[in-house]
């Protein structure tokens, strides 16, 4: 009987699953495989890489991590542009996020569906958009300059400003530090031109943020927070000591993604001039297709995505086992078990 | 003194009203906060409506004001003239399209597949899956133009469409979702003689509309959206979609001035079908259909 519903499943599962097995192995995993043979390889674009390549073992990855050289200072300039930009763009956006899902949340509020449009908005359209609407808004006679000029202040010519804004802080540090930018170059901050992609991207994903947090906090409910209102807690320390525990879960999955997302910025880049100015938005996701397409440096190319793969992939595995700390919720107590009776212990020896 | 001791009530009273008060001052401050923020979230968006009907000199130099000083379609005109524009939006409607339905048909046939059918691999194959889902996009740039290159796919159709007809995510949404449905249904429908195929798609399917809907809106804002994938997989002008035909736009090689009005008219135009997606769905998407009248 049960032989007779399940027996055809085997081929039917097979078939209902090829399909998606065939796309995502010739055009996912292969390629993934091809491209780390290319890593490997002095492949420069003309014909196909297997059979007009030699394999140069692992100069293309040192050329970029340890020889010091053009590929180095590049790589270590676009380290460190992302580095700021991610910095920068997590806290900032998971914080408005969950501000504006606290906000939109609220049953007293009217007009919540025109405030969850409002911020939600800009998470909807391409990037190609809305980084030509920030090149208008941004440019130097622009809205925003002329917005700045009402409170008297003089907006700097921001696409096209290479300074970081802590360089003049930083600007005697002429000591070396890592692959090939000296201390000034790493504690100049990120440049003007930066600081407008970084406001791009709060723009565009505080919102998406808002949904994930909005869905939380409606399968949370409200209960435990009228009965703490009840208790007479205040809405900060309501906030602080009962909504954002329950968050926890949100809140990890939001840090995850954003951690992800920054370090993939390519599009703002390509559409603002490929790193300009001065390299200073050069990120390594967009050095990585142009010392390819552009420089013909295939292999380094290629070592390049795979350095950031490695970085993309070490940083998951780390939110994950910190994610997994907070969920072990067994082990967890039985250490904070063990860390009060400590503490007791020490306070009755402290007092006999 | 006497009053309130003798009744009480007024007491209670005062101590409502200055609740009340210090109510109305919080909320008038939220208000405040937000309709700021709102203004500042779309505001950019009128001025850029309201740009790309202005003249070139009136857009550089009046950015903020909401109505041109003279109405100017001539960025329009030159979209629809000079500019391939046409073109662009054909190819990115094709593209959207065929990847949209392929996604929803097959991402769901393999997430039913990895939910309910018992095949040997079942776990090894959704083991894969999980692998390919942490694989970043921009990773894949330079190993797609590879393998299209190899394949002798690159700079065709079908390498702008093949390689993300099916998407991960996609078949790992659909997974859970005919998790979350109970199985008793489909093997009544199985019991009384239905085949698998026939089961899934006139029985389960229509029970996972909502996820279908998910998935619908997901696919086609993600294909139509589409940037990087189409920059390395062609490089001829015919093949240009919006986003593409629109960076070259931006990143402007084109002749003199700074053409905002004509950049920001291709913004607009190109932002219509994802917006108008968004506001059929609006409900759904924002979560606004329980309780979001009634509260």
């Amino acid at each position: 009987m049960a032989r007779g519903i399940r027996g055809p499943e085997g081929r039917y599962g097979w078939a209902f699953v090829t399909p998606a097995m065939v796309i995502i192995g010739v055009f996912l995993v292969l390629p993934i495989l091809l491209a780390l043979y290319v890593s490997f390889s002095d492949w420069n674009g003309l014909g196909s890489p297997l059979g007009n390549s030699r394999p140069v073992g692992g100069e293309n990855y040192a050329n970029v991590l340890v020889e010091s050289g053009l590929a180095q200072r590049d790589f270590g300039t676009a380290i460190r542009n992302n580095l700021y930009y991610v910095l920068l763009v997590v806290p900032l956006q998971t914080a408005l996020a969950l501000f504006l899902a606290v906000q939109v949340n609220n049953r007293l509020l009217k007009a919540r569906g025109f405030f969850r449009t409002a911020f939600y908005f800009p998470s909807v359209t391409s990037s190609v958009a809305i980084t030509t609407i920030f090149i208008f808004l941004f440019a130097s006679s622009g809205a925003i300059n002329q917005v700045l000029a009402w409170f008297g202040a003089a907006g700097p010519n921001w696409f096209a400003d290479p300074n970081g804004i802590f360089s003049p802080v930083t600007g005697g540090l002429t000591a070396d530090g890592p692959l090939g930018l000296t201390w000034a170059a790493w504690l100049s901050g990120p440049s003007v031109a930066m600081c407008v992609l970084i406001i791009l991207a709060v723009f565009t994903t505080s919102g998406t943020f808002m949904l994930l947090f909005l869905a939380a906090l409606q399968n949370v409910g409200t209960e435990i927070e009228e009965a703490a209102s009840v208790d007479g807690a205040g809405s900060l320390r309501r906030f602080f000591s009962v909504t954002l525990p329950m968050l926890k879960p949100t809140l990890f999955t939001v840090l995850t993604l954003g951690l992800i997302g920054t370090w993939q910025v390519f599009d703002q880049i390509y559409l603002t001039g490929g790193g300009a100015p001065g390299k200073t938005t050069l990120t390594p996701a967009f050095l990585a297709y142009d010392t390819s397409f552009s420089e013909l440096q295939w292999g380094e190319g290629a070592a390049i995505s795979f350095i950031l793969f490695g970085i993309i992939v070490a940083l998951t595995l780390f939110q994950r086992w910190v994610l997994r700390d907070r969920d072990l919720g067994r082990s967890g107590e039985r250490r904070a078990r063990r860390a009060e009776a400590r503490l007791r212990r020490e306070a009755e020896g402290a007092r006999s | 003194m006497t009053a309130t001791t003798a009744t009480g009530a007024p007491r209670i009273r005062r101590h409502h009203r200055t609740y009340t008060t210090g109510q109305i001052v919080t909320t008038a401050v939220t208000y405040a906060i937000l309709i700021l923020l709102a203004v500042v979230y779309i505001y950019p968006f009128l001025i850029s409506v309201a740009g790309s009907f202005k003249t070139e000199a009136d857009a550089t130099q009046n950015p903020l004001s909401l109505l041109p000083q003279t109405w100017s379609f001539t960025a329009y005109e030159r979209l629809f003239t000079s500019v391939p524009l046409l073109g662009w939006a054909g190819n990115s409607a094709l593209i959207t399209v065929i990847v949209t339905l392929s996604r929803v048909f097959f991402d769901s046939l393999a997430g039913y597949a990895l939910s309910r059918l018992h095949f040997r691999g079942r776990a090894i194959v959704f083991a894969g899956l999980i692998a390919v889902m942490a694989v970043p996009n921009v990773v894949l740039l330079i190993p797609r133009f590879l393998i299209l290159k190899q394949l002798g796919l690159y700079d065709s159709y079908a390498g702008m469409i093949i390689p993300i007809l099916i998407d991960a995510a996609g078949i790992f949404i659909m997974k859970q979702f005919f998790e979350s449905i109970p199985v008793s249904v489909e093997e009544a429908a199985r019991i009384d003689g239905a085949g698998i195929f026939r089961t899934f798609w006139s029985i389960v399917l229509p029970m996972a509309v909502p996820a279908l809907i998910t998935l619908f809106i997901l696919s086609f804002q993600g294909s139509w959206n589409e940037f990087a994938h189409f920059i390395v997989s062609r490089q001829s002008a015919d093949l240009n979609t919006l986003t593409t035909g629109v960076a070259s736009l931006t990143s402007g090689q084109l002749g003199e001035g700074n053409q905002y009005p004509l950049k920001l008219a291709a913004a607009v135009l190109m932002s219509i079908p994802v917006a108008v997606i968004f506001f059929i769905f609006q409900r759904r998407i924002l979560s606004t259909s329980e309780g979001g009248e009634k509260g």
